[in-house]
């Protein structure tokens, strides 16, 4: 445990971060989303003539909304297609498809979109093709699931790329003016090789922290670089597991996911030998309590790691001991 | 007046997969930091403005941008801003806080670990949240409907995009940052696979990690820090429409309208900011780069494509070239959006107005 930061390998986690957005889609995208769920596309005439489907919310010449919306299509010309052969996770097709620049009937402008041809030797230019209907409408652009080819057979409503579904399947009902988007990303996260090594030492049951160099404050967690001075710290400091409340603030509101009922305090622990307070919870006595300058004590949790902090019963600290770190 | 601001120095990590390396990209700007500074003769209290450019979406947490103020070493507190774009407009912005007199040396940084997620499918989210990006079209299938679109109009072939491929990795073999270089013959390149027809690996910059610093200083300052400051004589930004389907992808309005507005005029070198190797030629063309213009020197981003720092790295490289004496006169361009939507030129000499 006790090994030099720099010989330990940055720990690493795989992230997934999910949010849906619901989008509120204006006058225009209302009337072109309203459309699709009745399996109808409409486009814009703008000022120079030309139609633009999907619709402008401004005219990209005059700067006007549009008036009264087109119906296009709802077949259509490729004019440009790239070919996809292993689709990414959120993608309107699991199997292979092009994408492509599709000009619908009676429309100037292109919409992108996915082709389901079946190979790339299917694909071509000026390919003509209609759009295939999801089974049931969400009030969203995946309305259309996907084009296929005017001269084949028919095809089923297609399974999306896994991962990230359309609004329709994750049971979404349409509401009108208003569209789910829903976004899911994942990263294989890197902490810092400070980070990693305060990670290590609260898995051992230890407080680490480091001290910069130039500034000589003590930070905790370790971080690598000092934020004052913007050099890397390399002094190792071990700290005890006794600190002060500096502030606090009382938690009166609910959230998703959240893990202690309120009211509970998450509080700015300034732990003893250390310059910046870190925050954390501050739990075993009555919210009400707790205050500034109060000593507290860590209590680790079973799987490692500190629980939370809890009062230690001495005496409140001075506040001339800590007023430098709040 | 615009010639009254130079860059003054200019520093980048090497391009890589950095296994090591935070979203927030403090391990990648300390040492450049440091490099800068010692080559300009300066520390961080010299430094009147700082600018960052950096994606949350790359980094997959809220305020990364705030994380890598560590690099700068913020106290006393520093005049500091961000832009969520290439950090070419973390420049352009840092140039107008010095011609507007707020602040008499300026520096620039970007960062992106772009190999923290699968870049492609992030980079779905800069699209037109309502009709495109619920569909998740990768930024390589966008790109090779461009592609495909100048192919079938008889504007270039798909060995002169292995050619681009291949000149960029012959030239990054002097290019010690580069992520990838080598000797290899277009024959070769196009031997290979599609990864999205009609483009193949070598049509793509490669995924990689990495960060660059610009510093700039006003007339008063430039010539005591760097013996031939390169000087900003011109330095525009436009934007295409973000309806991909309504612009004509085989012209670049944004990139000629900020050559001409930058007074681009004839250059001896230009650092493009092309992602794809067919968006070289379309930029050459757009910017009337003629052939007797040495293009992308160091290779290009084809050959190291940092997100959020690669557009500031090739205004950085220009004005080496000047700095250096290789070149009197060079330009460096940005780009930003899906199939080079956003185009920013800054124009550096060697000669102040």
């Amino acid at each position: 445990m006790s090994q030099p930061l720099a010989e330990s390998a940055p720990l690493r986690a795989p992230l997934e971060i999910e949010f849906d957005y619901t989008r509120s889609l204006g006058p225009v995208l209302s009337q072109f989303m309203a459309a699709l769920a009745e399996r109808r596309i409409l486009g814009a005439r703008g000022a120079d003539g030309r139609v633009h489907a999907p619709p402008f919310e401004y005219d990209p010449v005059s700067a006007e909304p549009p008036g009264e919306l087109v119906p296009v299509g709802p077949e259509g010309t490729v004019i440009s297609w790239s070919w996809m052969p292993d689709p990414l996770a959120g993608q309107p097709l699991a199997e292979p498809f092009a994408w492509a620049l599709i000009r619908l009937d009676g429309a100037d402008t292109a919409m992108l979109h996915a082709v389901d041809a079946g190979s790339a030797a299917a694909m071509r230019t000026g390919l003509r093709v209609r759009p295939r209907w999801a089974a049931r409408p969400a009030g969203g652009i995946r309305d259309i699931a996907c084009f296929e080819p005017c001269d084949g057979p028919a095809g089923t409503a297609p399974v999306p790329a896994q991962d990230t579904l359309p609004a329709q399947d994750i049971g979404a009902e349409r509401t009108p003016g208003m569209t789910i988007a829903s976004v899911r990303l994942r990263y294989l996260h890197t902490a810092s090789p400070g980070e990693s090594a305060y990670l290590r030492g609260l898995a051992a049951g230890r407080l680490l922290g480091q001290r910069c160099g130039v500034c000589g404050q003590v930070y905790v967690p370790t971080r690598g670089t000092c934020p004052a001075d913007g050099v890397t710290m390399t002094e190792e400091v071990e700290l005890p597991e006794t600190g002060t409340v500096t502030t606090f603030c009382i938690v009166n509101v609910g959230y998703p996911g959240q893990r202690v009922t309120p009211p509970y305090v998450a509080a700015a622990v300034l732990l003893d030998g250390a310059d910046i307070a870190f925050q954390h919870l501050v739990l075993g006595c009555d919210a009400s309590e707790v205050r500034m300058g109060l000593r507290v004590r860590a209590v680790w949790g079973e799987a490692g790691g500190i629980s939370h902090f809890t009062p230690t019963g001495e005496p409140d600290a001075l506040y001339e001991t800590y007023a430098r770190s709040l | 007046m615009s010639a009254d601001v130079a860059v003054v120095g200019f520093a980048q990590s090497p391009v890589r997969v950095r296994e090591d390396a935070t979203t927030s990209g403090v391990e990648m700007l300390v040492p450049i930091f440091a490099e800068v500074f010692r080559a300009c003769g300066l520390t961080k209290s010299d430094i009147g403005f700082w600018c960052s450019g950096s994606s949350d979406y790359l980094a997959g947490r809220a305020f990364s941008f705030v994380s890598a103020v560590d690099a700068i070493g913020a106290v006393p507190p520093a005049m500091e801003s961000h832009v969520e774009m290439d950090a070419a407009w973390a420049l352009y912005e840092a140039w107008a806080k010095v011609l507007t007199g707020e602040a008499e040396i300026a520096l620039a940084y970007g960062f992106g670990k772009s190999s923290g997620a699968e870049l492609r499918r992030v980079l779905a989210l800069q699209l037109d949240p309502y009709l495109v990006a619920p569909l998740w079209p990768d930024s390589v299938s966008v790109a090779a409907l461009q592609a495909r679109l100048g192919l079938e109009a008889g504007r270039w072939t798909e060995k002169d995009m292995a050619e681009v491929a291949a000149r960029s990795r012959a030239e990054a073999r002097s290019n010690p940052d580069a992520q990838v270089s080598g000797s290899v013959t277009a024959a070769e390149l196009l031997a290979r696979p599609y990864v999205a027809e009609p483009l193949r690996a070598h049509d793509c910059a490669p995924v990689g990690d990495g960060a660059a610093v610009v510093i700039i200083a006003s007339a008063a300052r430039a010539r005591e820090l760097c013996e031939r400051p390169a000087w900003i004589s011109g330095f525009a930004h436009q934007v295409d429409s973000g309806s991909l389907g309504a612009r004509d992808l085989l012209a670049v309005p944004s990139a000629a309208g900020a050559a001409a507005a930058a007074g681009a005029g004839p250059v001896e070198l230009a650092e493009l900011h092309a992602p794809f190797s067919h968006q070289e030629l379309l930029l050459r063309e757009a910017l009337g780069l003629g052939e007797g213009v040495a293009v992308n020197p160091s290779g290009g981003a084809l050959c190291g494509n940092p997100m959020f720092a690669a557009g500031l790295a090739r205004i950085g490289l220009a004005a080496r070239a000047v700095m250096s004496g290789r070149a009197s006169r060079a330009l460096g361009h940005a780009t930003s959006g899906p199939a080079l939507q956003q185009n920013l030129v800054c124009v550096l000499s060697g000669e102040a107005s």
